[in-house]
């Protein structure tokens, strides 16, 4: 296990930038989610550190050494492809046993961490089927074993959820999860969901066009997105952005977007909100309209809690006095990065 | 109509059809056997059914085949020249197949597709240029100029379907075992060539087909009796003049064709899937 380091790493197929400059830390034992939308260069930034990619200019560091020019099967890192790339010709045993094969381990030490591996994952009862007989979840296990089996330096997973159901996908985050934290590996993790990246990352970092946008722990990303394409990009629905008088734009999420007399005193800000349609979500209701005085590309959205969830108080159609606490208020400036710490 | 006797209609224009084209199909593969094994004299009445057998069948075409003629050693040459153009394209035609497969952006499809258009170029032009190259070689007369000869057709053919099918591989399984451990070239060998068995035994049997039924080339470059394979042996010695040993010619036919006709429908199955497996992502 080691501490996985990046230096200004650019990728540039055919004059395009498609990692343009990533500067990245990742220490030794964390769980790093790279998040960003399709196409944003977060998979090839991951391909470059397995080595399956070359950068164009930077340095990589993997355990304190600069490893550019080490071909991948010498970087000791693992890799679990959104496909999982399983050997369809290969039984699982030796689907795991394949890295180890290929490092010339002793064969009784292979069938031990074939075991080790396949029970900590609980599919020792399938070792000797082949992949096409095995289900998503079953296929998504083995991999996950493959690219543990020989201990890595470090586990590099590729959307590894995608291919599965939304229940199984719960509980498979649930899984990885818990199963990082027991072996303590340093986890790059490459998502385009959220909700993944939330509820599983120490760290996350949001990546755009080839770049960081912000590296930070779920709430910090989450409560101070440090520009306009972090705060829009990440909650659902995203934060309400609109243009402030004299320039510059202002930010609050649809949860602190509250009818007025649900705030305390003290330190608000408030609005006249028309509601023009409204959600019932269950634990939640959210209602999209507009606000008096101000424009915004998207319709506004609030959050309510359960309190005004059954209740039809807020009517659509009509305009409602709705305010936001100061301290849930975020500002930024015309090129989009926020101006205060709060 | 009523409903059933269209239905009927149906059925019975699509058996019809289905049995024309089989009898199409096998009719000559039929007049191969059946002369193969007619005596002499029942061949050449004019009088008697052709589609029959008149008088008793007999071996003797096969008899005379391998006691009067060098057939057997004809036989042996084929196998020999086809076993060796095999392997030739192998070696050269999977890892060509496979680097114009993983060659990233538009050159492989290109590259590829210039490839397959030297196939197109036909033997009966080939072969003058072709000539002085085995002449300079010294190889004239020789059966050894057609292992030379025949896999510039092989070739470029089975490169180009290789190509196709290694490209409907998908590529994380490679990617997947260099990451584990392998070189480009340990992923080729482990996870590339052992997933495309169906299609290596499609170039097998195509190569091996193509050079058993080739005549163009074999004329051009080889005289001698005990050089020839077994297409230009049946068709030069076994016409003398404007004699044709019909019996025995069938029965040469028939011989060459008995294990290509078995290896065929040992492997149909995966022959098809290697021929349209580059074709459907």
């Amino acid at each position: 296990m080691a501490a996985v380091l990046t230096r200004d790493i650019v990728k540039k197929f055919n004059e395009v930038a498609a990692v343009d400059g990533i500067s990245l830390r990742v220490p030794d034992g964390e769980f790093m989610v790279l998040l960003g939308p399709s196409g944003c260069g977060k998979t090839t930034f991951l391909r470059i550190i397995c080595g399956l990619e070359q950068q164009t200019s930077g340095d990589l560091l993997i355990g304190g050494n600069i490893v550019n020019e080490i071909p991948p099967r010498a970087r000791g890192v693992a890799m679990m492809f959104q496909s999982y790339g399983l050997y369809p010709h290969y039984t699982v045993r030796n689907n795991i046993a394949f890295p180890l094969r290929t490092q010339r381990v002793p064969r009784e030490e292979i069938a031990k961490k074939v075991e080790w591996a396949s029970q900590l994952l609980g599919i020792d009862h399938l070792l000797d089927r082949r992949p096409r007989q095995l289900s998503g979840g079953e296929r998504q296990r083995v991999a996950l074993a493959r690219a543990l089996v020989r201990e890595p330096t470090a586990l590099l997973l590729d959307e590894p959820l995608s291919n599965l159901d939304a229940k199984l996908r719960t509980s498979a985050r649930q899984e990885i999860r818990n199963f990082q934290q027991r072996v303590g590996l340093t986890t790059i993790y490459v998502t385009h969901d959220q909700v993944e990246a939330m509820g599983m990352g120490d760290r996350i970092a949001v990546i755009d066009h080839g770049r960081v946008r912000q590296v930070g722990t779920p709430p910090e990303i989450y409560e101070n997105p440090a520009d306009l394409f972090v705060a829009t990009f990440v909650g659902a629905p995203p934060m309400n952005i609109v243009s402030r008088n004299g320039g510059g734009y202002l930010g609050f999420r649809p949860e602190n977007f509250l009818p007025r007399d649900m705030i305390e005193d003290g330190g608000a800000t408030e609005f006249s909100f028309r509601v023009d349609r409204s959600e019932y979500l269950g634990s939640e209701r959210i209602v999209y309209g507009v606000m008096e005085g101000f424009d915004s590309k998207q319709p506004i959205t609030a959050k309510l809690p359960p309190a005004h969830v059954a209740e039809d108080s807020i009517r659509p159609g009509e305009w409602h006095p709705f305010a936001v606490k100061n301290s849930a208020l975020r500002h930024f400036d015309t090129s989009g990065n926020r101006t205060t710490s709060h | 109509m009523p409903r059933p006797a269209a239905r009927a209609l149906r059925e019975t224009g699509f058996y019809f059809g289905v049995a024309f084209f089989v009898i199409l199909a096998a009719f000559p593969f039929y007049w191969m056997v059946i002369t193969a094994f007619k005596q002499n004299s029942d061949l050449y009445d004019v009088t008697n059914i052709p589609f029959w057998f008149n008088e008793p069948p007999t071996l003797e075409h096969i008899k005379y085949l391998f006691e009067e003629t060098l057939f057997a050693r004809w036989l042996l040459n084929s196998l020999i020249i086809g076993l060796c153009v095999t392997a030739i394209t192998l070696v050269t035609a999977v890892p060509a197949g496979y680097s114009l497969a993983r060659m990233t952006s538009r050159k492989g499809e290109a590259l590829g597709i210039t490839i397959f258009l030297t196939y197109l170029v036909p033997p009966t032009l080939l072969f003058l240029p072709l000539s002085r190259i085995i002449a300079e070689l010294g190889l004239q007369n020789s059966m050894w100029a057609l292992v030379l000869v025949y896999p510039t057709f092989t070739i470029p053919f089975c490169s180009w379907l290789l190509m196709g099918f290694f490209k409907a591989l998908p590529i994380e399984i490679e990617e997947a075992a260099i990451v584990d451990g392998c070189s480009l070239f340990g992923a080729f060998i482990k996870m590339a060539i052992p997933l495309s068995i169906p299609a290596i035994l499609t170039v097998v049997i195509f190569t091996f087909t193509l050079t058993l039924q080739e005549f163009v080339y074999a004329l051009t470059f080889v005289s001698s009796s005990d050089q020839k394979p077994i297409t230009l042996g049946v068709t030069t010695d076994l016409i003398r003049g404007d004699v044709f040993f019909w019996g025995e010619i069938m029965a040469g036919a028939l011989i060459a064709a008995i294990p290509v006709a078995i290896a065929y429908n040992l492997f149909l199955d995966r022959f098809i899937a290697g021929i349209t497996g580059g074709a459907v992502k």
